[in-house]
């Protein structure tokens, strides 16, 4: 098992001596499929959970024959726990900017968009106004790029990659069936690489400190470092830019409050981590991939008001569209209410989980899959705080 | 385009299919039928009740068959054990928040949802009923249609109907999560929004959401009271469609029977639309022929031209909702439906030596809008409500069931005089096209002298499934009186479905189409698919009823509504000539322009 130590990184805020405007100018001498080639070497991942890597997303895109493509930065920041992309577009808005220019350019894109969170608006004014600047600086050095914001309207599934085309094309937001991809029809039906914003500013950085700088970082499956958003029963809550491939007790012995219990990774929708299993899960591809979020919880919680709350969030952020999620989540919400109050049996969990795990290979998108995460691995390690 | 085959299993067998199948219709080709409920021939793919969901080897997750085109080298299992959990898992999700109280629903033995628990032995359900924690609101303020939440299941059918099919969009889903549901604008009543009562999604609803209002109970009563004589009137496309009540294939015509079905029914007199349909193509016929000599020899630029028909009351509401600027372009005339309330109530009393007020007239209509229609204020001609109920031919197949009557061994028989007469060209206003080949024959020979220059009366161009249809015709050789027609190309052009009408409509609007004469009809296919018609539809059954209507023309000895001898009967007795003082008071109309909201 290949893990790091928990060590600090600084590349994502970053930013002494760094012009990024200047960095696309050098960066687009080169050839796209070079930049490809590069990301595709880098192992740069997808930093908003999925972990697609992103070098193949560019390259798909760039091998659809089309006209228009559009490259979108997804700041729909809504997963429970996370907040790195806030503060990414807060403080390094022009390295997001500069990643979806390098991005454009190599996939052959002349648009861009950030689709920013509707709770996130308090940023526009700043974004808009540093765009101005942007946009005319890629007029100077000659690329044929512009990005424009669009605003969500504080809709959870608008963070899906399809469901947010939808809104950007002003309609309800659900979810599409894949296939097609986005790299082959996205925004408007056209090919579209759609990333998130720490994915594009690691894109970005790779340009600027180099392939090899970035490999130095991480494990063989999980490249690189990550800004995690640190939140709970920790006196330490904040964003924190870590190398890859830590275990979880390396994370807890750092963050803890020297009580925790449990560490939910990746938000509402990803897995919850016990203490026993806290030495042997690491964190990042190989092991439990994450958004970047992370929940400390210690023993004061309820697990029990943990997942009605998770739960709570899904029954109300499903689009209702699909039956596993729409109903499946009413009915594990309901489920373990049930089960608490006595009226169902705890055997009844088992049927629950049977549940999820149908909505996990049964749901249209990863809203309704992703339920089952917390779901089973709550209710399997913390079984007797659902129950009593 | 040439289309590659694409090379796959499913259940081990191998297909080769063309590419851009789905997985659904692959299936369908080794005789695998994959259930589904979201999905429907007529409309685009939703893949969101995921009943349809197969295991492809190598997947991560289930796939929707309805919504994956298949991939080369692809193994798929319909039937697997991942599958069957699944699938059992998704209905008895659906039932959960279905109100399953299925003896008491008016889809009972008619809802996919019921069949599918059926199919696969759902039992005591294993989860949380929550139909009853929600508050339970139906809408029947509509005199059409009713919705029931409590029966959704959220397939969006209906919404896609609205939208894709009628391009009217009175349904949409409304909220997300567990508030998510189909609603209309501000969710108001069906009968405040621009909902055109089509009954689109009452024919594509899969379960008891969206139904018809039925008025079975009443017209039973009426039957029932010594002292009503009940008249009852039967559109031309119910006589191709009611077999599909009644164990038929799609497309078997049935007139003879239907109407001595009607008599054991108990109807005092079984008369027919089509005598009202063939009046309908006189008025509507002379309307037009007087507005063309306005516009042409009197220059009276203040002519509305191109005229629409108006036998369609989906698309009476829709034009005043949609284009009402319009409306002076929509014929005056009323509906078949209405010209034969209004006659039966005056004309028919009189001759019958009865009292309008003793007289109930009901309809039988392919059509859930005519329900709507009956109700409107300005169909009171005869000083009573025209028209008093409207049947769908769905609510005939349940009279016909209720009453016993062993319908596949009855006799033929005839409509009963008068107002029971018609010709081929009334039988033919049930498909697409028809009012306008009808008007043609009629037209074309009082204009001329000679009949319409289409072999055997059959005015093709404008037959058939195409969205919209244009035909020309040239006037030569015109009668003196109808000399200013002379070499004139009357333009026409036939829309069904309402999404193409508002297209046709937009393109007149826009200047880009100058049109003489357009049909619309509001429902695919024209009547013969209307919202009343037997469940379910598609554009085989709805291609085979057309046949049988085209059949039912063809085999009629008259077959232009001038010949009919009732018409001819009606004009020398009681109204006078077309478009007289007599036949504008009971048999034309006026519209109400309404707002998109």
């Amino acid at each position: 098992m290949e893990t790091t130590k928990l060590k600090r990184v600084d590349i994502i805020f970053a930013m002494e001596g760094i012009d990024p405007i200047k960095v696309v100018e050098s960066t687009i001498k080169k050839d796209p499929d070079t930049i490809i080639l590069e990301m595709i070497d880098s192992g740069l991942k997808g930093r908003g959970g999925a972990g697609f890597p992103t070098g193949l997303k560019w390259k798909f895109t760039r091998n659809e024959d089309s006209y228009d493509k559009y490259v979108i930065c997804n700041a729909d920041e809504g997963e429970p726990g996370t907040f790195k992309d806030r503060e990414i577009l807060d403080r390094v808005p022009e390295k997001v900017f500069a990643g979806l220019a390098i991005c454009g350019y190599t996939i052959g894109a002349r648009e861009g968009f950030i689709y920013l969170r509707g709770e996130y608006n308090f940023l526009l004014p700043k974004l808009n106004e540093k765009l101005v600047a942007f946009n005319a600086g890629m007029k100077k050095i000659g690329l044929d790029f512009t990005i424009q914001m669009r605003s969500g309207s504080g809709a959870y599934i608008c963070g899906e990659e399809s469901a947010l085309f939808e809104s950007m094309e002003g309609k309800r937001g659900e979810p599409r069936n894949k296939p097609p991809y986005p790299t082959v029809s996205g925004y408007l039906g056209k090919p579209t690489a759609i990333n998130n914003v720490e994915t594009l500013v690691y894109a970005f950085m790779i340009s600027r400190i180099g392939v090899e700088k970035f490999k130095e970082f991480g494990t063989k499956d999980s490249r690189g470092s990550k800004v995690f958003s640190i939140s709970g029963d920790t006196p330490k809550a904040g964003i924190h830019e870590l190398e890859l491939g830590m275990t979880v007790q390396q994370l807890v012995e750092e963050f803890g409050d020297g009580d925790t219990k449990a560490v939910q990774v990746g938000g509402a929708s990803g897995g919850c981590v016990p203490r026993k299993l806290f030495k042997d899960t690491i964190i990042g591809y190989e092991g439990i991939p994450t958004g970047g979020s992370m929940m400390l919880f210690n023993s004061q919680r309820s697990m029990y008001n943990v997942l009605h709350d998770y739960l709570e969030f899904f029954t109300e952020e499903s689009c209702g569209q699909c039956t596993p999620c729409r109903v499946g989540c009413q009915q594990l919400l309901k489920g373990i209410e049930a089960v608490k109050r006595g009226e169902k049996s705890p055997s009844y969990l088992d049927d629950l989980k049977k549940l999820a795990r149908t909505m996990k290979v049964a749901a249209k998108c990863g809203l309704g899959q992703s339920v089952a995460n917390p779901f089973v691995s709550i209710v399997t390690n913390f079984k007797e705080e659902i129950i009593y | 385009m040439n289309k590659y085959l694409v090379n796959l299993t499913i259940n081990d067998i191998p297909v080769s299919v063309p590419e851009g199948t789905t997985i659904l219709d692959a299936a369908k080709n080794l005789d695998f039928r994959i259930p589904t409920l979201c999905h429907h021939e007529d409309l685009c793919v939703a893949g969101n009740c995921r009943v349809c969901v197969v295991e492809q080897i190598g997947g991560k997750a289930l796939t929707a068959a309805c919504a994956t085109p298949v991939s080369e080298g692809m193994q798929i299992h319909t039937n697997s054990a991942l599958v069957r959990t699944a699938r059992k898992t998704i209905i008895e999700l659906l039932l959960s928040e279905h109100n399953s109280d299925c003896t008491k629903c008016y889809k009972n033995g008619n809802c996919e949802l019921q069949s599918l628990a059926h199919e696969y032995r759902v039992g005591d359900h294993v989860f949380i009923d929550l139909v009853g924690t929600r508050k339970r609101v139906i809408d029947n303020l509509s005199p059409s249609i009713i919705k029931d939440d409590s029966k959704c299941i959220r397939c969006q059918r209906c919404v896609r109907t609205c939208s894709e099919l009628q391009g009217v969009s009175a349904l949409a889903v409304a909220n997300k999560g567990d508030h998510m549901k189909i609603s209309t604008f501000f969710d108001r009543p069906l009968v405040e929004v621009v909902c055109t009562n089509c009954g689109q999604c009452v024919n594509r609803c899969p379960v008891g959401a969206l139904v018809e209002k039925t008025y079975v109970e009443e017209v039973w009563d009426a039957i029932n009271n010594p002292n009503v004589h009940v008249v009852v009137q039967t559109a031309p496309a119910v006589r191709v469609a009611i077999g599909e009540e009644l164990g038929y294939d799609a497309g078997e015509r049935l007139t003879g029977k239907m109407v001595t079905a009607l008599k054991r029914l108990g109807f005092d007199s079984v008369l027919d639309t089509d005598f009202t349909a063939d009046l309908t193509i006189l008025e509507e016929g002379t309307e037009l022929l007087t507005r063309l000599k306005r516009a042409l020899v009197d220059k009276d630029t203040t002519v509305a031209l191109p005229m629409t028909t108006s036998c369609s009351p989906g698309w009476i509401k829709f034009i005043e909702h949609t284009f009402p600027e319009f409306l002076p372009n929509v014929s005056t005339c009323k509906s078949p439906q209405q010209m034969f309330g209004a006659l039966a109530k005056t004309y028919y009393a009189q001759k019958k030596g009865l009292k309008a007020q003793d007289i109930c007239v009901v309809s039988i209509m392919p059509c859930t809008a005519k329900k709507y229609e009956a109700n409107r204020p300005e169909m009171r001609s005869s000083g009573y409500k025209d028209v008093n109920y409207v049947l769908t031919t769905r609510e005939l197949g349940m009279m016909i069931k209720q009453a016993g009557i062993n319908f596949q061994n009855l006799e033929d028989s005839h409509y009963d005089s008068i107002m029971g007469e018609s010709t081929g060209a009334a039988v033919i206003f049930g498909a697409t096209g028809g009012v306008m080949e009808a008007a043609l024959r009629t037209v074309y020979e009082v204009v001329t002298g000679r009949e319409v220059p289409f072999t055997n009366l059959n005015i093709v161009p404008v037959r058939g499934m195409e969205g919209v249809k244009e035909a020309k015709v040239k006037i030569e050789g015109c009668l003196p009186e109808w000399s200013f027609l002379e070499g004139i190309e009357v333009s026409c052009a036939v829309a069904h479905s309402l999404v193409n009408a508002r297209d046709v409509m937009q393109a007149v609007k826009d200047g880009r189409a100058h049109y003489h004469f357009i049909e619309v009809m509001a429902c695919p296919g024209g009547c013969l698919g209307g919202g009343g018609q037997p469940i379910p539809t598609n554009n085989e059954i709805r291609n085979k009823r057309a046949a049988a209507i085209y059949e039912e023309d063809a085999g009629l000895p008259l077959r232009k509504s001038h010949e009919n001898p009732e018409v001819k009967m009606i004009y020398e007795e009681f109204l006078g000539a077309p478009n007289s003082h007599k036949s504008h008071a009971l048999l034309h109309t006026h519209y109400i322009p309404r707002k998109r909201y």
